[in-house]
């Protein structure tokens, strides 16, 4: 009782400081934090649900929106919810290639596990040509089945551009050597050059581009200016985008890896052989 | 609302203009109109940085040393454009995608900073309130009106509905690309300017200088 007694003579002594004294100027500015970072905390936890659901809504359009399956270019939530139930979500150990069970029911976070140590793997200098230093040992797969056949796979990829890491999903046909499209949901590459990786035209190039090389090699890059049509490798290349030189040898270096042995190379070989 | 009130409300839609007038906050003028509704977002969001951070400014008026003045209202503003933030990208995650930076940099609009150092600090909450919604109301009124000639024009649109017939979907209208280029927003903006002074002649600023004639006897 006594401590809220004393309060109001408290404050009122604070308040009767001069404002220029430095006891007044440390308290007033402690007070103006204190409640700036309650009001911004506040904020932030109480509307994380909500930007949550946003993201994995976001995640779910481009998933969609790579494989062409999304109905729309501006499907609402429910469109997108509606036509995401025909893609089956899986979890792949990449090393052996097999589906293995969900770990948590929230939703496996493939960025959240490439940072924790017990669930991540090392990648060695050498052979981290995606330049990401390290991936999680299980990565997401999407399936679209047609009469039990997997028609689409989306396969989420990611590696080093010019300045910011890229994120982003491929899409192959059931052959799992045909591109069907290729989309980044997040990049922070320059606007107007390297973030031209975005531009509809520049993407609609991938559409029907072949992954794999007579020796199962992944065979498919970014060319340096345009293709020609003569070009004997004309299948498996696609146009530069001038002045994103090392976006786009990013980009090809991350499908390499991506979709090599080090990625997703088991679970295709095993897709392949008819395991489901 | 008593007279005083209804200038502190009114004054700032085109007397006192905080863009026209002042050609305060252009930045996000120029970024943001290309369309009408991200103009839209875009004055909403600056009016309530606006209102509120006047009401917090004016509140601490008195107990302020002149000397930290200027970063606890930095302060106060930056945590209101942060919760702004948070709640665009809760609930309008696309606007927000569109808006990129230019809600982060609310925090340097001129005009916030502004009216609190010239009006919340010296007046008591409630009309600090006033001019905040008043000059918050200003500057959308020009953000819109931007808005509208160029999505009009650039795109055809309204608020994403098709108002003139494009070419593009056989109809007549070539859009102006220029429209959606930020060099458009600066010459509406100084159309608007000039329109406005040429109404109002007491807006028109006197001569910095006058060109001085050299006469050749200066010159040896």
């Amino acid at each position: 009782m006594s401590a809220a007694a004393s309060t109001p003579g408290w404050l009122a002594r604070v308040r009767a400081l001069p404002n220029e004294s430095t006891a007044k100027i440390v308290l007033v500015t402690l007070a103006v934090c204190v409640v700036a970072s309650l009001l911004v905390s506040t904020a932030a936890v109480l509307l994380e649900p909500a930007q949550r659901a946003n993201q994995a809504l976001e995640r779910k359009r481009k998933i969609l929106e790579v494989a062409r399956l999304l109905p729309a270019e501006d499907a609402g939530r429910a469109a997108v919810e509606a036509a995401f139930a025909r893609v089956e979500t899986r979890l792949v150990d990449l090393a052996s290639g097999r589906f293995v069970a969900e770990p948590d029911q929230a939703g496996f976070d493939q960025r959240a596990a490439a940072r924790d140590p017990a669930r991540r793997v090392l990648i060695p200098r050498e052979r981290d040509i995606a330049g990401i230093g390290a991936r999680a040992r299980y990565a997401n797969a999407y399936l679209v089945r047609e009469e039990g056949r997997v028609s689409t796979l989306i396969l989420p990829v990611h590696g080093l551009g010019l300045w910011s890491t890229l994120y982003g999903f491929i899409a192959l046909a059931g052959d799992l050597d045909t591109v069907i499209g290729l989309g980044f949901y997040e990049h922070g590459e320059t606007p107007g050059l390297g973030a031209e990786v975005d531009n509809p035209r520049w993407r609609a190039g991938w559409d029907g581009k072949r992954v794999f090389g007579p020796q199962g090699e992944v065979r498919i890059e970014v060319a340096k200016g345009e293709v020609a049509d003569t070009d004997p490798r004309a299948a498996w290349r696609v146009d530069g985008i001038a002045g994103a030189t090392l976006t786009t040898r990013g980009v090809s270096n991350m499908l390499r890896y991506w979709l090599g042995e080090q990625g997703y190379g088991p679970l295709l070989a095993r897709l392949r052989a008819g395991e489901q | 609302m008593d007279r005083n009130s209804q200038r502190t409300v009114f004054d700032p839609l085109i007397d006192n203009n905080p863009i026209t007038l002042q050609v305060l906050g252009l930045c996000s003028a120029l970024a943001v109109t290309t369309s009408v509704q991200t103009a839209l977002i875009m004055s909403a969001a600056l009016t309530a940085v606006l209102c509120c951070s006047n009401v917090l400014v004016s509140l601490i008026r008195k107990h302020l040393a002149q000397s930290i003045r200027i970063i606890v209202q930095i302060t106060i503003i930056a945590s209101l454009v942060v919760v702004v933030d948070e709640f665009l990208r809760a609930y309008a995650v696309e606007a927000s995608r569109r808006l990129s930076v230019f809600v982060g940099l609310i925090i340097t609009n001129c005009i916030v900073l502004g009216r609190a150092e010239a009006f919340a600090m010296h007046n008591p909450p409630w009309p600090s309130f006033l001019d905040g919604l008043g000059n918050g109301l200003g500057y959308s009124l020009v953000l819109i009106l931007v808005g509208v000639v160029r999505e009009l024009f650039g795109a055809g649109s309204l608020l994403g509905y098709p108002v003139l017939a494009l070419v593009r979907d056989g109809g007549w209208y070539q859009p102006n690309g220029l429209m959606l280029l930020p060099p458009s927003a600066f010459f509406i903006i100084g159309v608007l300017i000039w329109g406005i002074r040429t109404w109002k002649r007491s807006q028109m600023e006197r001569a910095e200088y006058r060109i001085h004639e050299v006469h050749r006897t200066e010159v040896l």
